[in-house]
C-alpha cells in the first residue's frame, strides 16, 4: 500500500462528502454534519494523544466553553456576526486551554488522565450552578450567526446544505492546518516528547512550552468543533462539558487509530455510526457499544487506522509503506 | 453559625471524608501498585450496592449480605482480571481508559437487565437504627457512626497489610520493578490478581455500606467515580494515606464549601484540588 | 419477435398497474395513520419513568383497539438516554428522518428544551409528558407545544398556600441547584410570601450530591418553623431517611412537591410516612376513569401505575381529542392542534383543560404517605393555572 492510493482514497472521500447533501434527505446531512464536527474535535484531541503522548480525558471542556460562548455573546433575536463570534469562542476556548495547561502539564501519565478529568468538571460545574450558564437546562442560540464580511454576505448558515459545507470547509481547513503543524518543525519536537521528554529536555528543548502550545492549540480547535455544534444545534447544554463526552471523543481518537489524522476523523465516523445503528436496533444498545469498546481494545491494539495495514500484511499484499 | 453547630460540622465533614476514603481506596491501590487506571471503579461501588440490596433481600440481614458479598466481589474482580485486565499490563494508559469505560457501559447494562432501573431502599440492622442526640434538635444516626469505625479500622488494616506483611512487602516491591520481583521467584501473576481484586472488594464495600444511607439506583457508579478521582489526585497515586488526608480534606471543603460559599458550592472540592496542584502537582503524598 | 414483445409490455404494464395500486393502497394507509414520535429515557437514572410513560401512553391506545380517533397508530422510538448533548439530534431524527407527526416526550427538562427548539423550528406538534421546566409553557411557549404533566411553579405553588394555612412563619427551603429545583422554591416562595409567611433562607446543594449532613445541621441550626424541599428519585429517599435518622422530622414539619415521595417510598423504608406533598396527582383519588385505568394498567403490565403513567396516558388522550375533531385524510395539524387547546381530558387525576399556554389547568391534590402509597386528603389548588409568565400565547 503506497501513499499514492491512500492520497486517492482521501481525496474520494472527500469529494463522496462534497457530493453527499445532493443525495442525502436533510436527517443525513444534518447527521454527517454532526459527525464532521465531531471529527474536528476528535482530531483536535489526536494532536494531543496521537502525537504528544498527553492523554486528557478533559477535552470535553473547551469544546463547551466555545458553545456557550457563542450562545451568550450572541444577542437573543438577532444575528451575531460569524466572524467575531467565531474569533471570539475560540479564544475563550484557548485561553481556558491555555490557563488549565499551566497547572496540568506539571503532571505526567495517568496523573494528567485524572487532573484533565478534574479540570473539566470544575468547568462543568461553572456552567451548571453559576450564574454565567444562565440555566441548568441550557440555553438556545435563537439566531444562526451571520456571515456578511464588510457589507458582502458569501454564504448563509441558515441554509443546510451552506452550513454544512461551511462545516466540511472548516474539517477540511483543520485536517490541513494540522498536517502543517504536524510536519512543522514544532510539530516534529511533539513527536520528540512522544517517544521521549526526557531525551528532548536534554537536547536543551524547553518540552513545557512545546506542551503548553500543544494543549493551547488543541483546546482552541476543540473550540471550533464546539462552536459549530452550537451553530448546527442552535442549542447548548452543560452536558457539553461533561466527562462522557471527553470520553466519547477519546474513544473516537482510539477507534480511528493513533497518531493519525485520517484516523481521527475515521473514528468519528465509526463511533456516531454505531452509536446510530446499535441503538436503532435495542434499547440495550449501550451493552452493544460496551462489547464493541471492550473487543477492539482487546483484538484491535491499532484501531481503525491501521486495520487496512494488518489485512494487507495478512494477505501479504504490497509491501509496508513506512 | 454557633459553636455546637460548628462542632457538628467537623463531625459531618469527617464522617463524609471517611466514606470517600472508603471508596477512593481501592481506586488509589490500582492505580498505584497496577499502574491501572480504574473507570470501572465506580461501577465496582454499584455492583456492591446492588449485592447488598440483593443479598440483604435474600438474607434478610444486611451485616450478613456484606460477609457474603466481599468473597463474591473478590472473586469478581480476580476472574475480572484473568479474563481482561491481565491484558492491559503491558499497554498504555488510553487502552485501560477504553477498555474500562466500556465495562461502565457493559455493567450499567446488565444492571438495568437483570435488576431493573428503579430505587430501592436497602434496611439499616437493626443493631444500628438508633441515634444520639447531639443537640436540642439535632440527632446522629449510629450507622453513620459504624461506618466511620469501620473506615478507620479499614484505614488501619490497609496500613498493616501494606508495611507490615509479607503481601505487601511483595506488593510495594513489584509497584516498583515488575521483572525483578518476578526473578525472585514471585508469582507475580497472582500478586497482581489479589491487589486488583483487593481494590474491586473495597470499592464494592464501600458500595455495601453505604446503600442503607443513599439506597441503591441506576447511575449511582458514575457520581463516585469523579469525586474518588478527585481524592486520589489530590492524595498522591498509589498512597493509602495520601487518600485518606485528601478524603477527609474534601469531606472538609465540601461541608464548609456548602455552609460558606453556597454560590460556589460545586466548585469547592475542585477549587481545593487547583490550590493543592499548584502547590504540589503530583499530590499531597507522591509515591516512590 | 413481435408477440414476445407484446407479451413484455403486457407484462410491464401489468406490473405498472401492480405498483401502481400497491402505492394508492400505501397512500391510504398512510392517510389513515398517526405517526408517533417517542422520545424518551430508556436507559440511565429515569429509565423506568421513560417506561411508565411508555406503558401509559400503549394502554390507552389499545383501549382504543390500537388507535387514536380513527387512525392506526405507528410508533417511531428513540431512547434519549436524559442526555441534554444529543437530544436536538435525537429529537431530528424523529422529525426529519422519520417524519413523525406528533413528538411525544420527554422526562429531563433541558431535553425537553432542546425537543421545544426542533418542535418550533420544524413546526411540529410536541406533547410533553413530564419535563416540569417553567419556560416550556412559559417564554418558550408555542402553538404546537403541549403539556399533559405539570410546570415546576403548579405543586410547589400550591405547597405555598398549604404550609402557610397551616400556621407556619418561617420556613427554610433545600433543593438540588439546578432549573426544576429553583423554579419549584420561587413558586412555592411565591404563594407562601403572599400568604404572610417567610422563607428565611434558600439553600441549595449541587446535582447531584446526596451529601445531606451539613444542610441539616445548617437547618437545625436555623430553627425555622418548617422545611420546604425539592427533590426526587433516588436522592429524594436518602434526603428522607436522613432527615428522618437526624430527628429533624420529628420536630420539624417537611414539606415537597410531590415527586419527593413518588416511586420512593418503599426505598425510604418508613421513613417518609406522614409526609405531606402536593401534587396533580394522587393514591385513592375516587373516580371512574381513576379505576378503570388503574385496573387496566395492572392487567396489562402487572405493576401499579404511578403519576407518570398517567401523564403518559393522558398524552395519548389528548391526541385522540384533537385526531377526532380533525378531518380524516392527511393529517391537518392546524386542525389537530385547535382542538386539543380546546379539549377537555377526561384523566385519571380528575378532568384537565389547557391554558393558553397549553399547560393543564388542573387541581393539585394534598397528599399524605401511608405505607407505600402517597394518600389524597385534600385539594390543594383548584383548577391551577400556571401563570406562563413570558409567554406570548396568553393575549
Amino acid at each position: 500500500m503506497n501513499s499514492g492510493v491512500v492520497t486517492l482514497f482521501k481525496l474520494a472521500v472527500l469529494a463522496g462528502l462534497m457530493l453527499f447533501p445532493a443525495i442525502g434527505s436533510s436527517f443525513y446531512v444534518e447527521l454527517v454534519a454532526k459527525i464532521l464536527v465531531m471529527a474536528i474535535f476528535a482530531m483536535s484531541l489526536a494532536l494531543l494523544v496521537g502525537f504528544t503522548g498527553l492523554v486528557s480525558l478533559g477535552h470535553a471542556a473547551y469544546f463547551g466553553i466555545a458553545a456557550y460562548t457563542v450562545a451568550l455573546i450572541a444577542p437573543e433575536y438577532e444575528a451575531a456576526n460569524l466572524w467575531f463570534v467565531l474569533a471570539a469562542s475560540v479564544l475563550a476556548a484557548g485561553a481556558a486551554a491555555f490557563f488549565v495547561g499551566l497547572f496540568v502539564l506539571r503532571t505526567k501519565g495517568i496523573y494528567f488522565i485524572m487532573v484533565t478529568l478534574a479540570f473539566a468538571q470544575m468547568a462543568y460545574y461553572i456552567f451548571h450552578d453559576t450564574a454565567l450558564g444562565r440555566s441548568s437546562d441550557g440555553i438556545y442560540l435563537n439566531v444562526k450567526p451571520d456571515a456578511s464580511l464588510f457589507g458582502w454576505t458569501p454564504f448563509s448558515l441558515d441554509d443546510p446544505a451552506q452550513l454544512y459545507y461551511f462545516i466540511l470547509a472548516a474539517m477540511a481547513a483543520v485536517f490541513v492546518l494540522l498536517s502543517f503543524v504536524l510536519r512543522s518543525p514544532f510539530g516534529r519536537v511533539l513527536a520528540g516528547i512522544h517517544s521521549n521528554e526526557h531525551r528532548m529536555k536534554s537536547l536543551g528543548y524547553a518540552t513545557f512550552r512545546y506542551k503548553l502550545a500543544a494543549f493551547t492549540l488543541a483546546g482552541a480547535l476543540a473550540g471550533v468543533a464546539g462552536f459549530l455544534y452550537a451553530v448546527l444545534f442552535g442549542f447548548v447544554t452543560p452536558e457539553y462539558l461533561s466527562w462522557h463526552q471527553s470520553g466519547n471523543v477519546l474513544l473516537m481518537v482510539i477507534l480511528g487509530g493513533l497518531g493519525s489524522l485520517a484516523g481521527a476523523v475515521a473514528g468519528a465516523f465509526a463511533f456516531i455510526g454505531l452509536q446510530e445503528m446499535f441503538s436503532d436496533w435495542t434499547k440495550h444498545w449501550q451493552l452493544l457499544m460496551g462489547l464493541v469498546i471492550v473487543a477492539a481494545v482487546l483484538f484491535m491494539p491499532t484501531g481503525l487506522a491501521g486495520l487496512p495495514r494488518r489485512i494487507f500484511r495478512t494477505v501479504n499484499w504490497g509491501e509496508d509503506d513506512e | 453559625m454557633d459553636f455546637t453547630s460548628f462542632l457538628i460540622q467537623i463531625l459531618n465533614a469527617l464522617q463524609y471524608g471517611l466514606l470517600l476514603f472508603l471508596v477512593a481506596s481501592g481506586l488509589t491501590l490500582v492505580f498505584g501498585i497496577m499502574g491501572i487506571i480504574n473507570l470501572a471503579h465506580g461501577s465496582f461501588y454499584m455492583i456492591g450496592a446492588y449485592l447488598a440490596f440483593a443479598l440483604s433481600s435474600l438474607t434478610g440481614n444486611l451485616m450478613l449480605a456484606i460477609v457474603l458479598g466481599i468473597p463474591l466481589a473478590f472473586g469478581f474482580g480476580a476472574l475480572l482480571e484473568r479474563l481482561l485486565f491481565v491484558h492491559l499490563y503491558k499497554r498504555d494508559h488510553l487502552q485501560q481508559v477504553l477498555l474500562t469505560y466500556g465495562l461502565i457501559l457493559i455493567f450499567e447494562e446488565l444492571r438495568s437487565l437483570t435488576v431493573g432501573d428503579d430505587v430501592h431502599g436497602v434496611a439499616i440492622p437493626e443493631l444500628f437504627s438508633a441515634s444520639i442526640a447531639l443537640s436540642e434538635n439535632l440527632s446522629y444516626p449510629v450507622y453513620r457512626l459504624v461506618i466511620s469505625v469501620v473506615c478507620i479500622a479499614l484505614a488501619a488494616g490497609l496500613w498493616w497489610l501494606m508495611q507490615r506483611t509479607r503481601l505487601g512487602m511483595m506488593i510495594r516491591a513489584g509497584s516498583f520493578n515488575r521483572e525483578m520481583v518476578q526473578s525472585l521467584g514471585v508469582n507475580i501473576d497472582m500478586l497482581y490478581r489479589t491487589v486488583f481484586a483487593l481494590g474491586v472488594a473495597l470499592a464494592a464495600l464501600a458500595g455495601m455500606l453505604a446503600a442503607p444511607i443513599s439506597s441503591v439506583y441506576p447511575g449511582m457508579g458514575g457520581n463516585v467515580l469523579i469525586i474518588s478521582f478527585v481524592v486520589v489526585v489530590i492524595g498522591g497515586i498509589g498512597s493509602v494515606w495520601g487518600a485518606l488526608v485528601a478524603a477527609l480534606l474534601v469531606g472538609f471543603a465540601d461541608t464548609f464549601g456548602t455552609v460558606l460559599m453556597p454560590d460556589l458550592a460545586g466548585l469547592a472540592v475542585y477549587l481545593l484540588m487547583a490550590v493543592v496542584l499548584l502547590w504540589r502537582p503530583e499530590g499531597i503524598f507522591r509515591k516512590g | 419477435m413481435v408477440g414476445k414483445d407484446r407479451k413484455l409490455r403486457l407484462a410491464v404494464s401489468a406490473l405498472g398497474l401492480g405498483l401502481g395500486m400497491l402505492l394508492a393502497q400505501g397512500a391510504a394507509e398512510a392517510a389513515d395513520k398517526v405517526k408517533v414520535g417517542l422520545m424518551l429515557p430508556y436507559t440511565g437514572t429515569y429509565a423506568s419513568l421513560g417506561n411508565a410513560i411508555t406503558n401509559g401512553f400503549k394502554q390507552y391506545v389499545a383501549e382504543q383497539g390500537g388507535k387514536l380517533g380513527g387512525r392506526e397508530v405507528e410508533y417511531f422510538v428513540v431512547d434519549d438516554e436524559s442526555d441534554a448533548a444529543k437530544a436536538t439530534e435525537n429529537a431530528n431524527k424523529l422529525v426529519k428522518r422519520d417524519n413523525v407527526d406528533v413528538l411525544v416526550g420527554t422526562v429531563h427538562s433541558g431535553v425537553a428544551l432542546a425537543m421545544a427548539k426542533v418542535a418550533r423550528d420544524s413546526k411540529t406538534l410536541l406533547i410533553i409528558p413530564n419535563a416540569g421546566a417553567d419556560e416550556l409553557t412559559g417564554p418558550l411557549c408555542a402553538a404546537n407545544v403541549f403539556r399533559t404533566s405539570f410546570s415546576a411553579w403548579q405543586p410547589a405553588h400550591a405547597m405555598g398556600k398549604v404550609v402557610a394555612e397551616r400556621g407556619h412563619k418561617n420556613v427554610v427551603t433545600l433543593s438540588w441547584k439546578y432549573s426544576f429545583g429553583e423554579q419549584s422554591v420561587a413558586g412555592f416562595k411565591e404563594a407562601f410570601e403572599q400568604a404572610g409567611g417567610k422563607v428565611v433562607k434558600e439553600l441549595y446543594l449541587p446535582f447531584p450530591n446526596v451529601e445531606f449532613q451539613p444542610f441539616l445541621t445548617e437547618i437545625a441550626n436555623l430553627k425555622p418553623d418548617a422545611v420546604f424541599v425539592f427533590f426526587s428519585g433516588a436522592g429524594a429517599a436518602k434526603f428522607v431517611k436522613d432527615y428522618e435518622a437526624s430527628g429533624l422530622k420529628a420536630n420539624l414539619p417537611l414539606y415537597a412537591p410531590g415527586f419527593l415521595t413518588d416511586g420512593t417510598l418503599d426505598a425510604m423504608g418508613g421513613a417518609g410516612e406522614g409526609l405531606l406533598t402536593t401534587l396533580h396527582y394522587a393514591d385513592g383519588l375516587d373516580n371512574a376513569k381513576e379505576k378503570a385505568f388503574r385496573s387496566g394498567y395492572v392487567a396489562a403490565y402487572k405493576i401499579q401505575p404511578d403519576v407518570f403513567a398517567v401523564q403518559g396516558y393522558d398524552s395519548a388522550q389528548l391526541l385522540a381529542a384533537g385526531l377526532s375533531k380533525a378531518p380524516a385524510g392527511a393529517f391537518d395539524k392546524e386542525a389537530v392542534m385547535n382542538a386539543m387547546s380546546a379539549a377537555t381530558i377526561d384523566s385519571p387525576r380528575g378532568a384537565f383543560t389547557l391554558s393558553k399556554a397549553n399547560n393543564p389547568v388542573q387541581d393539585i391534590y394534598l397528599r399524605k404517605a401511608e405505607g407505600s402509597q402517597n394518600k389524597v386528603i385534600g385539594v390543594a389548588a383548584a383548577k391551577l393555572a400556571d401563570p406562563a409568565r413570558g409567554c406570548k400565547l396568553m393575549k
